[in-house]
């Protein structure tokens, strides 16, 4: 046993470390993970071990499944290097001694090749036997054995759920529980670390129920385990300068990580079954005090003691909010009226326009023969542009993916950097259509007519972005910051290179390159241009292939929705 | 000599011993209570309950091991904790941490359990209004010379106590509920102790006679639990039965004390709220209750060689007053609904009051109607010149 192990905190109610058994289970930890480390370390070169991990967790008493599963990706992923995947997540179930099997809780560990996460699924297997040995489960615990991270969970949840919104194809599974109440992912590289992180950010910037963060702080708190958030440990001094910052960084990488949209951690895919869920990621940095496994597994054992006591979801809390640290957050109902000033501006712009429309021009003299032509024109004026920006916005949205291969046939690029660079060639395109649209556009010219598609525009942003923050509020907030300001300004008469500058600067993909700058800097890890502008390809392409696995929204409503707004601007920028 | 002194000497202790036996039989047949009921109740279900029904267990463990059978006693508990199925240690229900002691036992007897614990079935075993399919183990079968005792605890409020966490009972059902009882003649003496938050606001409203009352906590306060045992992971005890339970473990059959000493039990330093009592409608002096009155079922037994005869009427023992001060007068039921006021009778006043509002109004519309009229009158004959001008 190493470290100190005094409680510090004051008793909670859900507190259920069993003080006498502790040597029985860090026996048994230690035995069992030094084990299984060593022995998935030889495994873990070719694959998972899948019959020698369904003969350990047979062994201890559980009822052990495999579910297979294949996926053949749109294009390949170099971040991680897969292209055609298959794979066998392996789970076993530790049925609850007296309970009847409606509810479960989850304990999973991605099982990946070489060694990021080696140590988690001896933890796993340890945990699996220290708690057969107890009778006081009133839940079903499912120890499941991911292959390929987020695909393979992506398949077992669909598998568990009876779903299949993804298109993956995977056997059915042979054993289930009842209906899932919590879940957390391990994620652990090391035998000691240093500190807990906890990662909350789930699939299209969900998040779980604030209690269950609150309840794995409070609980590192009282066993000693160091816990941080996005990767930072929290400060004491609220009131200085630095401090204040430092818990704005905080807040700010939460921001950017909730409004990429992708999940952040295995758990990020259970939320959307409203399974609480988060991941927790052990840390080993350079600091003195370390913490061992058997920590870390009594930390495990008392968090799941503490969710078997739980007699129904976690609902008490808030799902919508923010946070600077792990002992601060900020809920939905302060963060969301700064979202709504933003959106009062486009609807006061509108209310001018309908005002200006809405009054006759200064210095027409014939007023009844001006107003026959001002009513005419209306719908078709602004039909047109808003039909071919919505097309514009269907082209990027399918035609990286469909036509990779006739872009592969032409250029000399991989099969990634062909869907990324069509993606990014269609979007220039369109920069280019107010040129070739006036053509069609009958009302060309007219004062009246731009003020109707600007009319128009400015509603149909003001929608979006307020669907966009009620779902995923970073995102609708990081868009509404830089596209409300240009949509409630932009008109024909402003001078045209300046504006169109700055419209092209504000645009989706520029903000998503200076977001992924702006990220790097606040990880503290800051990167070249061009390392930075290869790491914005891979985000484009992550953002695509989030879509299509996972069923990630951002793209899409990047694609077929905001960008055509933005298109109508750039419009009416060129209005003449 | 020797012998007649001896003799008369014993025959004036026999005889002092006959009037003394006399005496002795005045006040044996002169106590209040036959018999003793108990009725335990504990209100809440789930896991994180486990206090209270840790507290009902461990009254029910003194009640019994004082004499109160069984079937003497109504036991209702909402949940079970010891076979839940996140009980680490199964059967078993603990009281004090380290498992020190386990107040389930061997041979507790549930009579209503799960969801038959609701208001209603509370207030029918109180009542005695159940129907007649009830096996006598549900029934609370006292009469007119039963002590009874009520423990109630759970969750509280002011003027309420939860069941099952879907219905309550308000302080008024409750009082209704021991009026009903006394027209019925259901018991001697009642003592009801209740461990809930706001506990006192309970008993304000009982108007029936011979009810004492005891609370855990004044109205805007509230009782807090004792102690977590970390290996179960839950707060065992409730800190005012905590203590009772340590004060009635000293209680035997035989002891001599009183209910002042119960209300004692748990002052503010322990309990941090502070613990309440009634006493007004309690006709006897509570210095004078013992606590086996109440918790335990004592028979009274004097072994005696003499004979004793009861055709004569037994004389009332007068008591004397304790402090020596003078009777005082008879207590008065406390009128808790106002019948009169309701339908709009107007009580026997004693002192003149002036008449009401509207009548005073009325009277006025008509004096101003009439002086009206006269002026009128009055200027319509002065209209009119009295005399001619000649």
């Amino acid at each position: 046993m190493t470290g100190s192990q005094e409680i510090r905190a004051p008793d909670l109610s859900l507190l259920t470390i069993q003080q006498d058994s502790q040597y029985d289970f860090l026996f048994y930890l230690n035995f069992i993970c030094s084990q299984s480390a060593s022995l998935i370390k030889i495994f873990l070169c070719s694959g998972m071990p899948v019959d020698w991990l369904v003969k350990t967790m047979q062994a201890r008493g559980l009822e052990v499944f495999t579910q297979t599963f294949s996926r053949t990706l749109p294009f390949p992923d170099e971040n991680k290097e897969r292209y055609m995947v298959k794979g066998t997540n392996v789970y076993g179930i530790l049925r609850a001694p007296r309970a009847p099997r409606t509810e479960a809780l989850v304990l999973s560990a991605p099982c990946t090749q070489g060694d990021h996460n080696n140590q988690a699924v001896g933890l796993l297997l340890g945990l699996a036997q220290y708690f057969r040995n107890q009778i006081y489960w009133a839940k079903d615990i499912i120890f499941l054995i991911n292959e390929h991270d987020l695909i393979g969970m992506q398949a077992w949840l669909e598998g568990y759920h009876h779903t299949n919104t993804t298109g993956m194809d995977w056997s059915p599974l042979q054993g289930r529980g009842g209906s899932i109440q919590a879940a957390l992912s391990l994620e652990l590289s090391s035998d000691v670390i240093t500190s807990m992180d906890l990662v909350l950010e789930g699939l299209n910037g969900q998040l779980p129920n604030l209690d269950l963060a609150n309840l794995f702080y409070a609980f590192c708190q009282k066993i000693g385990v160091l816990c941080t958030i996005q990767g930072k440990l929290q400060r004491n001094d609220w009131d200085s300068v630095s401090g204040y910052s430092h818990s704005v960084q905080t807040m700010m990488l939460m921001v950017m990580k909730q409004a990429s949209g992708r999940p952040w951690g295995d758990h990020g895919l259970f939320l959307r079954y409203h399974i609480e869920a988060a991941t927790i990621k052990g840390i080993n940095s350079f600091r003195q005090y370390k913490t061992d496994t058997n920590t870390i597994g009594r930390l495990l054992e008392g968090m799941y003691r503490k969710l078997n006591n739980l007699l129904e979801r976690l609902h008490q809390s808030y799902f919508f909010y923010l946070m600077p640290s792990l002992s601060h957050f900020v809920s939905i109902g302060y963060y969301m009226p700064a979202f709504g000033l933003l959106a009062v501006i486009l609807l006061l712009r509108a209310l001018d326009l309908w005002v200006q429309l809405a009054s006759p021009p200064p210095g027409t003299e014939d007023g009844v023969v001006d107003t026959e032509q001002m009513w005419s024109p209306d719908v078709l004026s602004v039909l047109t542009p808003l039909v071919i920006s919505h097309l514009t916005g269907v082209a990027l949205y399918y035609l990286p993916i469909h036509f990779q291969k006739m872009a592969l046939e032409h250029f000399p690029v991989s099969d990634t950097e062909a869907v990324v660079l069509t993606a990014i060639a269609v979007y220039t395109a369109g920069l280019a259509l107010p040129h070739n649209t006036h053509r069609f556009v009958s009302g060309e010219g007219t004062e009246h007519g731009w003020r109707v598609l600007k009319l128009v525009a400015v509603l149909y942003l003001a929608v979006l972005l307020g669907c966009t923050a009620l779902i995923n509020f970073s995102l609708g907030f990081i868009l509404a910051l830089t596209l409300v300001p240009v949509a409630a300004f932009v008109t024909p008469h402003v001078p045209k290179v300046p504006s169109a500058f700055v419209l092209v600067i504000l645009s989706p993909a520029c903000t998503l390159l200076f977001s992924v700058f702006f990220f790097q800097e606040l990880q503290e890890v800051p990167i070249s241009f061009q390392d930075g502008w290869v790491l914005y390809l891979s985000v484009i392409s992550q953002g695509i292939l989030d879509h299509s696995l996972y069923g990630s929204l951002v793209y899409p409503l990047i694609a077929l929705l905001v960008y055509p707004c933005w298109l109508l601007f750039w419009n009416i920028l060129f209005w003449e | 000599m020797k012998i007649l002194t001896l003799w008369s000497l014993f025959s004036t202790y026999l005889l002092a011993s006959s009037l003394n036996i006399e005496n002795h039989a005045a006040q044996f047949f002169s106590s209040g209570h036959t018999n003793n009921w108990a009725v335990l109740v504990c209100t809440s279900r789930f896991w994180f309950n486990y206090r209270h029904v840790a507290n009902t267990l461990s009254v029910y463990r003194s009640v019994k091991r004082l004499g109160i059978p069984d079937s003497h006693i109504v036991l209702m508990l909402a949940d079970d904790m010891a076979c839940n199925h996140r009980n680490p240690k199964p059967a078993t229900v603990f009281s004090h941490k380290n498992m020190e002691l386990n107040v389930y036992g061997d041979d507790v007897e549930v009579d209503y359990r799960g969801y038959e614990v609701t208001v209603e079935n509370f207030l029918r075993v109180l009542t005695g209004r159940l129907p007649p399919s009830t096996p006598r183990s549900k029934r609370l079968l006292s009469d007119d010379r039963s002590n009874i005792l009520i423990y109630l605890t759970g969750h509280g409020g002011n003027g309420f106590l939860k069941f099952q966490d879907s219905e309550e009972i308000s302080n008024v059902e409750l009082a209704d509920a021991f009026e009903q009882m006394w027209q019925k003649r259901r018991y001697n003496e009642l003592l009801f102790i209740i461990d809930t938050c706001q506990g006192a606001s309970m008993y304000e409203r009982f108007y029936s006679p011979n009810l004492m009352a005891l609370a855990s906590s004044q109205v805007g306060e509230d009782s807090l639990s004792h102690q977590p045992d970390l290996a179960i992971g839950v707060h065992l005890m409730d800190r005012y039965t905590f203590y009772l339970l340590e004060f009635l473990e000293d209680i035997h059959p035989a002891s001599k004390t009183n209910m002042n000493d119960l209300f004692k039990v748990c002052p503010k330093s322990q309990c941090v709220s502070t613990p309440g009592h009634r006493t007004d409608l309690f006709l006897r002096d509570p210095g004078s209750v013992l606590i086996t009155d109440f918790f335990g079922s004592v028979r009274k037994v004097e072994i005696t060689m003499e004979t004793i005869n009861l055709t004569d009427p037994i004389e009332q023992v007068e008591q004397s007053p304790v402090n020596g001060e003078l009777q005082k007068e008879r207590n008065s039921y406390v009128d808790q609904l106002p019948v009169s006021e309701i339908i709009h009778q107007k009580p026997k006043q004693r002192d003149w009051h002036p008449p009401d509002g509207f009548i005073l109004g009325l009277w006025t519309l008509i004096l101003l109607v009439f002086f009206k009229t006269l002026a009128f009158q009055e200027t319509a004959v002065g209209s009119k010149p009295p005399y001619r001008v000649q």
